[in-house]
């Protein structure tokens, strides 16, 4: 509790508990000076009422608030609690001011008491309605930074995760290792060195752009893992084999481009790769009920079981993540990547997502 | 007399690649085999005894530092000259920038032929003592050899990018796993008290005089943690307290062992490592 109160208590946040109650002694002012001209007193009492009232309303609320925000992300007490801070502030304000203003005028105390019934209800209404304005308007103006604080944030972090997308799929050893073999190509097989560089092409233009676009069709998903499977396997040889099964009822579902990219590159990194005699990976969809299953799988060397408290390989992992933070946002799916041990030996990732009728 | 080489690659194409670009820079050059994983390798430097031998780096099964290490120890040195060993590998691994940093030969993918002209030059000159045969010492050239091996390994295997090999202070305690307790009790280990580390599949046993215990950490990453002058590796698998050593054997069939006060098991020595074991 302690530790909440001082984060709320931070010196940024008492600056703004600062500028409101200079603002608010200010809106008190125009009051009295309103009140004065329009002929109800001398324009010392109006003053002393007006400010008394007003600066406990504000040091009621505000620093109220600050207590009973809590653990909140922003610095106002939610529902009912708001409301009864604001109702409670404005009482103590309306008492505590007018005992100040009849000390100091010299009244009897609580004089309001007395007041009849027009000018105890219009003194009341200036009140309520002057510390609910001003609290409006605080209240708004700071939810509003508040939500353009989180904006800038949520967009920092999108284009964070766009960025670290782009990297992955644009990884460097890949781009350079696929050259290299196309060097070779293109004095050695011309015709499969213009078919790679073609297969290249739509990688490239897909994962440059895909990186932006919201969804494509399934079977330009299947298109794209097509296209880097076989810039894979010219690069592996006969080490790599692969099938792409796609009903054609499931071609025009929308997917998030590249959603299943790195479950590819995580069955060549950590499934094919390692072994000496490669592997097939094989790529399938198909309707359960009203949703759509998608399944990497490969016959590589299987998931590595590694003892509990074993800390993560610092390469890997990225891209699992990913995915399940993509079928996250796209679809607030929070269990829809499976890993489990392949049939034949090896590894299948399965994803499910919800199908759109 | 042509030289021989085999290549370990695992890219086909790339194999391929270098193969050509060999025959085309260097014609006297005899390929003798070209293989696609580490054990292959192996396995085929033994039986052809090739001069050179071109490693790529990644390699499927067992990489190519591995590959060559284990080659070290196997290598039949009384039959054939240690063979002149050459790393491929891609730009922008660790290891490419080790090897520039200490101007260490090695093959660039994709071949660039003027640097494999510069690699051939220098091959070829190391080459020049076995090819005319005349005041040829076998030994000062196997040490030679060996010598150039462990530098190139060093640089290829240092701690894969982790930078700070001994900037930081060393280890003091090292918080292992009881052996046998299956990771439910750890405790801190003064470093004092170890005599030897020995990497064990996918652990490191940490042995003091009397009990186990078994980390985690690959011993590579490891070695920069430790003194140098207190902890020297003396086989690929195995690091041990330098004051601990009581002594060195060599049997029949050349092998080094070695024994450490306060522990009765003969811990073999490599041949990469042999040297520090030389009597004065």
């Amino acid at each position: 509790m302690s530790d909440t109160l001082s984060r709320n208590f931070s010196p940024h946040n008492l600056r703004h508990v600062l500028r409101h109650g200079i603002s608010t002694a200010g809106f008190c002012c125009v009051i009295a000076v309103g009140l004065s001209v329009s002929g109800r007193g001398a324009w010392a009492p109006q003053f002393v009422y007006s400010l008394s009232i007003g600066l406990i309303c504000w040091l009621v609320i505000d620093l109220g608030r600050l207590v009973l925000a809590g653990r909140a992300a922003k610095p106002w007490p939610q529902g009912w609690r708001g409301v009864a801070l604001v109702i409670v502030g404005i009482a103590a304000g309306f008492l505590g001011g007018n005992v100040i203003g009849d000390a100091w005028t010299g009244k009897p105390l609580l004089e309001f008491l007395s007041f009849s019934r027009d000018k105890l209800a219009s003194t009341v209404l200036i009140t309520v309605v002057a510390g609910v304005v001003i609290c409006y308007f605080y209240y708004s103006l700071g939810k509003s930074k508040y939500l353009e604080g989180e904006i800038a944030l949520a967009q920092r972090d999108a284009a964070d995760a766009r960025l670290k997308l782009l990297e992955t799929q644009l990884e460097p050893h890949m781009l350079f290792n696929t050259l290299a073999n196309l060097r070779v190509l293109i004095a050695t097989d011309p015709p499969r060195a213009v078919a790679m560089l073609d297969r290249l092409n739509s990688y490239l233009r897909v994962t440059l752009s895909g990186s932006r676009a919201l969804a494509h069709p399934l079977a330009a998903e299947f298109q794209r893992l097509g296209d880097y499977l076989e810039l894979m396997s010219v690069r592996m040889g006969p080490r790599l084999a692969y099938r792409l099964e796609l009903p054609d009822d499931l071609r025009e579902v929308p997917v998030p481009p590249l959603l299943l990219q790195p479950l590819v590159e995580n069955a060549i990194r950590h499934g094919l790769e390692p072994k000496v005699d490669g592997g097939e990976i094989a790529i399938g969809a198909r309707r359960e009920g009203r949703r759509l299953v998608l399944e990497v799988c490969d016959t590589g060397v299987g998931l590595a079981i590694d003892p509990p408290g074993s800390t993560p390989r610092p390469d890997g992992g990225f891209g699992l993540s990913q995915v399940r933070e993509r079928l996250a946002t796209a679809y607030g799916e929070q269990d829809g990547l499976r890993l489990t041990a392949g049939p034949a030996g090896g590894t299948c990732a399965t994803l499910q997502l919800p199908l759109s009728e | 007399m042509k030289t021989t080489a085999l290549i370990a690659e695992d890219e086909p194409l790339l194999a391929q690649a270098l193969r050509a670009e060999l025959a085309a820079a260097w014609p006297e050059l005899d390929v003798l085999a070209t293989v696609a994983d580490g054990r292959s390798a192996v396995r085929a430097a033994l039986q052809l005894l090739p001069q050179v031998l071109f490693f790529d780096i990644r390699m499927p099964g067992q990489d190519g530092l591995a590959a060559a290490a284990e080659l070290a120890d196997a290598w039949p040195a009384d039959e054939a000259p240690m063979p002149q060993l050459v790393f491929v590998t891609a730009y922008d691994e660790y290891a490419a920038r080790a090897f520039d940093a200490q101007a260490i030969d090695y093959v660039l993918k994709p071949v660039q032929p003027e640097r494999l002209r510069r690699t051939i030059a220098r091959l070829q000159q190391a080459l020049e003592p076995q090819r005319n045969g005349a005041a040829f010492n076998a030994e000062d050239a196997l040490a030679g050899t060996l010598a150039q091996w462990r530098r190139v390994l060093a640089a290829a295997g240092g701690a894969g990018g982790l930078s700070g090999a001994g900037s930081a202070a060393p280890l003091k305690l090292i918080a292992a796993s009881e052996a046998g307790s299956a990771g439910s009790t750890v405790r801190m280990v003064p470093i004092d008290e170890v005599l030897y580390f020995e990497a064990a599949d996918k652990y490191v046993r940490v042995l003091t005089a009397t009990r186990e215990y078994l980390i985690r950490t690959p011993l590579k990453q490891l070695l920069p943690q430790l003194d140098a002058g207190v902890f020297w590796q003396v086989h690929r698998a195995t690091v041990v307290r330098s004051d601990a050593i009581e002594s060195v054997h060599r049997d029949e069939a050349g092998k080094q062992q070695l024994t450490l006060r306060g522990r009765t098991e003969k811990i073999p020595v490599s041949r990469l490592y042999a040297h520090l074991f030389k009597a004065m």
